[in-house]
C-alpha cells in the first residue's frame, strides 16, 4: 500500500499521457479525410479533382469530325503525323463552341521554322531549311500547302 | 549556373532553415548522451552539468521544429504527418520519433529530475509562478524518500532508453538524407552514424561552453575536474567522428564511380570555403589538435579553459559547416553530373538568414526561461551546491 | 448487427455494384473509364525528336505550367567522338522556344524530351511524409494540391529531375500524364503536339496497344535503370551517353 501511495505521482503521469493519447485519437478521426484509403494510401477524393481540370486540347478526333476534307488531304501528304492543334494551338474552346471561339494562325514564317529551321541535331532526313536562302523572300506557303507540303505541280523553282 | 542542369534543378530547395534543422536535433543529442554518462555509466565527474546538459537539450528540442515549420510551402497542413503518416517516409516516423524523445524521455526525465524540487516551489513560491509549479507537480507532494527513491529508479531506466532514442532521433535525421538513392553526396549507409557522432561532437562541446559560461555567470568556480571530463570525452568522439569522415572520404575517391568527377569539382570550387577551409581544417583538425595537446601535455588551469573553449567553439562552426556542406552541397550540382547551380542566402525572406540567426538564438533565450523556472543549482545559505535530484 | 440470409443476399449484390463504382474511379466525370484496365507508361523516339519543342510549349498551356518550371523539357546533346561519360547538354528554357544551330562541328547530335517516368517503384512516392504523392491503380504517379505539405522531400528523391515546387500553389508539382485527357479517351498534350510522333502514349495493359509490338522488335531504355525505379518511359534509340 506504501509503495502505491509512493508512485501515485507515476501513475497521474501515466494519466495525463493517456489523456494525450485519446484527445489525439479523437481528433484524427475527426480531420482525417473521408476518401483517404480508399484505393490506396493517399486522399481517393484527389483521383477526381484531378481528372475534373477542363482539356484546353480537343484531340485531333475532334477536329477531324467537323473538317474532314482537311482531314483527308493531310493523311496523304508529308504532314500526315502533324496533328491539327500542333499549329492551330489548343482549340478545345472552338470544338465545344465552333462560332463563339475563332482560331487565329500564327505567322506563317515562325510556325514552318518551328521545325524545319536547320539544325544539326536533328535527324538525317528530316527536311530542314535555310529559309532565306530556299525562298527568296516569299512566305513559306507560297509553294508549300500546309496541310499537304509536298511542292505543287508547276510551282517548282 | 554552371555547365547543364536539368531545368528543374537549377533552384535550390532546401535551405539554409533545413541546415539548421539537423544541427539543433545534433546538439540535443549530444548534450543528452553527455547527461546520460553520468546517470547511467557513472561518470561521476560530469555530474554538475547534468541538469544543465538536460535544460538544454529540452530548449533546444523545443526550437527545432520551427525551422521545418517556416520552411514548408503549406505549414497548416503539417499536422497531416500525425493523421495520416505513410509508414514507407523516414520523414514522416521522424515525427514520431521526435514526439517519443519529447514527452516519454526527455520531459519525462527532468520531470522525474526535479519532482522534489516543483514540490517545494509549489509550496513556498507566490503569484503566477505558484499557479504554474502546482501545475507541474500533477497534484501530487509526495516527495519521502520512498517516492524519491522510486522517481531514481524510473529516471535510470528512462536515462536507458533515452540513449538508444537519442541515437534514433539523430540517425533517423542522416537516414533521411542517407536513403536518397537519387543523390549520391547524401545516399551511403554512413550517413546515419556520422551524423550521430558530429551530433555527439556538438552537444558535448555545446555543454562544456554553457557550463563554463554559466559558471562565469553565476560567478562560480568551474570544477575542473568535470571539465577535464567533457573535455576527455569530446575528445575521443571527436576521434570517431573524424573517422568515419575519412572512411567516407577514403572510399569515395577510391571507387571513383560516375558521380565522383562531379562532387570532387564541387568540393573544390564551391564548397572550398565551407568545407575544406571551414569543416575540416579550422573545425576538425584545429579542435582535434587543441584537445589531442591537452590530453598529451598537462597545461596549467588557465591554459586548459582557453584551449577547451577554443576547441568548442571551433567543434561547434565546424559540425554547423557540415550540416551545410551535406545539405547545401547535395543540391548544388546536378543529377546529371554535368553542372552546378549556385545558392544565395535570402536576408528577410521566410527562409532568410535573420530567420535562421532569429532560430539560433531561439533557444537560448528558451533556456534562460528554463533556468528560472527549474533552476539547476540550489542555494543553501549563500553557498550554492550543484542540485541532482535528491540523493 | 448480424446478418440473415435474405440480407446478406440482397446486400452482395450491392456491394458488387459499389466494388464497380469504386474501382471505375469517378463515373461522374468519366463514365466509360475503369482504372483496373488500364496501366499507363509512354514511348519516345529519340530518332524522330526534332527539338522543336512543341511538346513543352503545349504541356504548358495544357497544364498551366508557371513560366521557368517544366514539366517537360528537351535537351540537346552532343557527343564528340568516344567521350560518352561528357557529352555537352544544354536546354535553353527548357527547349520551349526550339533550340538556336549548335556551334560544335562533327560527332553525334540529338535531342532528348525528358519528363516524369511515372516509375512503378517511385522513390518520390516512398519517401513522401502523408501520401500527397501517390500511384492510381491504372499507373499514373499524381500530386494531391490539396493534400501536399511543400516539405520537397519528392522533389530530392526524384533522380530524373522532373518535380519542381509550384511557385503560386506552394506544393511539388510535376507531369500528371494528363491525367484529366487520358481518362477521357484522349491522349496527352505532349503527344497531340508532337508532329514526327516521337512521343506516343502507350497503354501496357492493352493488348491492341502497338508498344508491345515496338517493345518487341526495338533496342529500348530507360533512364538510370541502375536506380531500379520501375520506370514506363521508354527510349527507342537512346545513346548511351544520356544523363
Amino acid at each position: 500500500m506504501a509503495e502505491f501511495k509512493d508512485s501515485a505521482h507515476l501513475i497521474r503521469l501515466a494519466g495525463v499521457f493517456l489523456l494525450g493519447l485519446v484527445l489525439f485519437l479523437v481528433l484524427r478521426s475527426a480531420t482525417i479525410p473521408r476518401s483517404f484509403g480508399r484505393y490506396g494510401p493517399f486522399r481517393g477524393d484527389a483521383l477526381a479533382e484531378i481528372s475534373a481540370r477542363p482539356v484546353a486540347f480537343a484531340g485531333h478526333e475532334a477536329c477531324e469530325n467537323c473538317h474532314p476534307d482537311e482531314a483527308a488531304l493531310k493523311a496523304s501528304g508529308a504532314h500526315k503525323t502533324v496533328n491539327c492543334e500542333s499549329c492551330h494551338g489548343p482549340l478545345a474552346k472552338h470544338a465545344d463552341d465552333p462560332g463563339a471561339v475563332q482560331p487565329v494562325l500564327p505567322d506563317v514564317a515562325k510556325l514552318c521554322l518551328r521545325c524545319h529551321s536547320k539544325n544539326m541535331a536533328k535527324p538525317k532526313g528530316f527536311p530542314q531549311t535555310e529559309a532565306r536562302s530556299d525562298s527568296g523572300s516569299k512566305p513559306c506557303d507560297a509553294c508549300h500547302k500546309p496541310h499537304s507540303p509536298g511542292m505543287q505541280a508547276g510551282d517548282k523553282k | 549556373m554552371e555547365g547543364f542542369m536539368y531545368p528543374n534543378e537549377v533552384e535550390l530547395q532546401w535551405s539554409i532553415l533545413i541546415v539548421l534543422y539537423p544541427f539543433l536535433t545534433g546538439l540535443v543529442a549530444g548534450a543528452f548522451i553527455l547527461a546520460s554518462l553520468e546517470r547511467v555509466f557513472r561518470v561521476e565527474e560530469v555530474k554538475p552539468t547534468y541538469r544543465l546538459a538536460l535544460l538544454t537539450a529540452l530548449a533546444f528540442l523545443i526550437v527545432a521544429p520551427l525551422p521545418l515549420q517556416l520552411h514548408l510551402g503549406h505549414p497548416e497542413r503539417s499536422l497531416e504527418m500525425y493523421l495520416t503518416p505513410h509508414r514507407a517516409s523516414a520523414m514522416a516516423m521522424f515525427g514520431f520519433v521526435y514526439l517519443w524523445y519529447l514527452m516519454a524521455v526527455l520531459v519525462v526525465e527532468i520531470w522525474l529530475d526535479y519532482r522534489s524540487d516543483i514540490v517545494r516551489l509549489a509550496q513556498s513560491s507566490r503569484g503566477a509562478k505558484r499557479l504554474l509549479y502546482r501545475i507541474l507537480t500533477l497534484g501530487s507532494y509526495n516527495i519521502s524518500p520512498g517516492a524519491l527513491g522510486i522517481d531514481d529508479r524510473v529516471g535510470w531506466i528512462i536515462t536507458l532508453i533515452g540513449i538508444p532514442s537519442a541515437f534514433l532521433l539523430h540517425g533517423y535525421v542522416g537516414f533521411i538524407f542517407g536513403s536518397v538513392k537519387a543523390n549520391p553526396w547524401w545516399s551511403t549507409p554512413l550517413m546515419p552514424v556520422v551524423f550521430l557522432f558530429s551530433a555527439m561532437v556538438s552537444g558535448i562541446a555545446l555543454v562544456l561552453l554553457m557550463y563554463m559560461a554559466t559558471c562565469a555567470m553565476r560567478r562560480v568556480s568551474i570544477d575542473m575536474r568535470c571539465l577535464d571530463t567533457i573535455a576527455k570525452y569530446l575528445f575521443y568522439t571527436f576521434v570517431i567522428d573524424f573517422s568515419l569522415e575519412m572512411l567516407d572520404l577514403i572510399h569515395r575517391i577510391y571507387e571513383a564511380d560516375e558521380s565522383f568527377r562531379s562532387l570532387d569539382f564541387m568540393v573544390h570550387t564551391r564548397l572550398f570555403l565551407s568545407q575544406i577551409l571551414i569543416q575540416i581544417i579550422l573545425g576538425t583538425l584545429t579542435p582535434l589538435a587543441l584537445l589531442s595537446l591537452s590530453q598529451i601535455f598537462t597545461f596549467s588551469v588557465a591554459v586548459r579553459r582557453r584551449i577547451y573553449a577554443t576547441a568548442a567553439v571551433l567543434t561547434i562552426v565546424g559540425i554547423f559547416a557540415m550540416r551545410w556542406n551535406v545539405v547545401i552541397g547535395g543540391q548544388l550540382f546536378s543529377k546529371s553530373f554535368l553542372g552546378y547551380t549556385s545558392y544565395k542566402v535570402a536576408f528577410v525572406t521566410r527562409e532568410g538568414l535573420l530567420s535562421a540567426v532569429a532560430l539560433m538564438i531561439l533557444p537560448f533565450v528558451i533556456l534562460y526561461l528554463l533556468i528560472k523556472i527549474l533552476p539547476p543549482w540550489q542555494r543553501e545559505n549563500g553557498v550554492v551546491a550543484e542540485a541532482h535530484g535528491d540523493d | 448487427m448480424t446478418l440473415n440470409r435474405r440480407q446478406i443476399l440482397l446486400l452482395l449484390p450491392a456491394a458488387a455494384v459499389a466494388w464497380e463504382y469504386v474501382l471505375a474511379g469517378n463515373p461522374d466525370e468519366s463514365p466509360d473509364y475503369k482504372m483496373s484496365e488500364h496501366w499507363w507508361g509512354m514511348l519516345i523516339d529519340i530518332s524522330k525528336c526534332i527539338g522543336c519543342g512543341s511538346c513543352v510549349r503545349a504541356c504548358a498551356m495544357e497544364n498551366d505550367v508557371p513560366e521557368g518550371y517544366f514539366r517537360t523539357w528537351v535537351e540537346r546533346y552532343h557527343v564528340s567522338d568516344w567521350h560518352i561519360e561528357t557529352p555537352e547538354v544544354d536546354s535553353p528554357n527548357g527547349g520551349k522556344d526550339g533550340f538556336p544551330q549548335g556551334k560544335t562541328e562533327g560527332g553525334k547530335n540529338f535531342f532528348v524530351p525528358k519528363m516524369c517516368n511515372h516509375c512503378v517503384d517511385s522513390p518520390c512516392s516512398q519517401v513522401c511524409p502523408v501520401g500527397a504523392t501517390f500511384h492510381t491503380p491504372d499507373g499514373v504517379v499524381l500530386v494531391d494540391y490539396d493534400y501536399c505539405l511543400g516539405c520537397r522531400y519528392c522533389i530530392q528523391a526524384c533522380p530524373y529531375g522532373c518535380r519542381f515546387f509550384h511557385p503560386k500553389k506552394h506544393t511539388a508539382d510535376k507531369c500528371t500524364l494528363c491525367y484529366h485527357r487520358i481518362t477521357k479517351g484522349l491522349t496527352t498534350a505532349c503527344c497531340e503536339a508532337c508532329p514526327t510522333a516521337a512521343r506516343q502514349l502507350a497503354d501496357l495493359k492493352n493488348p491492341n496497344d502497338p508498344i508491345h509490338e515496338f517493345l518487341k522488335t526495338h533496342m529500348v531504355q530507360v533512364l538510370k535503370p541502375h536506380l531500379a525505379t520501375g520506370s514506363k518511359l521508354f527510349y527507342n534509340s537512346l545513346d548511351g551517353s544520356v544523363r
